[in-house]
């Protein structure tokens, strides 16, 4: 048998790249389980940069909708939530150009926080349907509250409430979220007035 | 001994630099140099596909073609070792660094077209190279392609904002300064 592969050298070729193909199609087959990417991981790094408000302002239906979105070509400057920040993360992030906050899907506002005034709520539960994070807590005919913790002020319990007993309230200053004044615009003379025309 | 290694590097690094000397593997030398981490990221690549695959060359070569004399069916196995050690590395640039399989795109699976690596593993057989010079020899292959592939990145950032006169604007510039680059390691020959 030996003999009759080395006298044909054919077979001998065949036999040759057939060797070295069969490992090799074992060691891919092997990286393809042990190498396998779930998902899509540029979309999940995306994710984690949004403020997970669900909120719907970036006309997704939600964070992980424009996450896919963004990984797919869409613009970064949809997530008034976020804001600037944000928006440098994903810059940073798919190494493109940072852009200023498209005022189409709203304003930049400060962070807030739902508030139930609890001895109007009627129980109707339509604010714990609207909530994208299930931060409300309540039943049927039983007085609703509002898990801070768990709130990410996207305003969408607002407009259910049949008897406007929800407040958005701006979260009070903590050593957390504490921070300097930004300075006037105009604060050195030259601030002040025009530049002067030059050869003028 | 330990000279010969340093030598056969600096050799393939310096003196017979691939890109510049040999004009060998220009593809990804001109088209992945627009950014810096860009060309980082596919300077390792190819470092690991080009050591990988000078190694299981030599030994496909010696302990497969040689022994059933099939020494003329080289090249075609050669392409195909290259061809799955890039397709590995391929995967695990997916599954570690999504960024970056995504940033380099086509340029990862056309590793296995670069001449380069083909280039340094005929070289290995035609100099008759032992197993751990072949290795050593397709490490500092990989080296120089990743020093030039970097200078050449970082200048590209730079002539990017730079004032280049209107007909020299993009890859026309980028050709002169690969061409001053040239020049400029054809000054090592002699060294070694």
């Amino acid at each position: 048998m030996i003999d009759f592969i080395q006298q044909t050298p054919f077979l001998a070729a065949l036999g040759a790249l057939l060797l070295l193909g069969l490992p090799f199609g074992a060691l891919l087959g092997f990286a393809a389980i042990r190498f396998k990417t779930e998902g899509d991981p540029i979309a999940d790094q995306i994710e984690s940069l949004l403020p997970q408000t669900q909120c719907g302002q970036c006309s997704f239906p939600g964070c992980r909708p424009y996450a896919e979105a963004i990984a797919n070509g869409e613009a970064i400057n949809k997530c008034p939530p976020g804001g600037e920040d944000t928006i440098q993360a994903l810059a940073d992030l798919l190494d493109v150009e940072v852009l200023p906050l498209d005022a189409e899907h709203g304003e930049e506002a400060i962070k807030t926080v739902a508030y139930i005034r609890e001895d109007e709520c009627i129980g109707c539960t339509k604010c714990i349907q609207a909530c994208p994070v299930d931060a409300i807590l309540g039943a049927a005919k039983q007085m609703h509250t509002v898990i801070k913790s768990e709130c990410t002020g996207c305003d969408l319990c607002v407009e259910p409430c049949p008897v406007d007993c929800i407040d958005m309230l701006e979260l009070p200053t903590t050593l957390q979220n504490w921070s300097w004044n930004l300075p006037d615009a105009n604060i050195i003379a030259s601030d002040r007035q025009a530049a002067p025309e030059v050869g003028a | 001994m330990l000279a010969d290694y340093s030598l056969l590097l600096v050799g393939a690094i310096l003196v017979n630099n691939f890109v510049l000397v040999q004009f060998l593997g220009l593809c990804p030398f001109m088209g992945v140099s627009n950014k810096l981490e860009t060309a980082i990221g596919m300077s390792s690549a190819t470092t690991f596909v080009l050591t990988l695959a000078s190694i299981v060359s030599w030994l496909t070569y010696e302990w497969l073609l040689l022994p059933l004399g099939l020494g003329y069916l080289k090249t075609i196995a050669f392409i195909l070792v290259i061809a799955v050690v890039v397709q590995f590395t391929e995967m695990v640039v997916r599954k570690t660094s999504p960024m970056l399989y995504k940033v380099l795109g086509v340029f990862l699976p056309l590793i296995t077209t670069n001449c380069a690596v083909l280039g340094v593993a005929l070289i290995n057989i035609n100099k008759q190279h032992s197993f751990l010079e072949s290795a050593f020899y397709g490490f500092g292959a990989a080296l120089g392609f990743s020093l030039v592939l970097v200078l050449f990145a970082a200048m590209r950032e730079r002539l990017a904002v730079a004032d280049v006169p209107e007909p020299f604007k993009g890859p026309a510039i980028g050709m002169i300064t690969a061409g001053l680059m040239s020049l400029a390691f054809m000054g090592f020959a002699g060294l070694v």
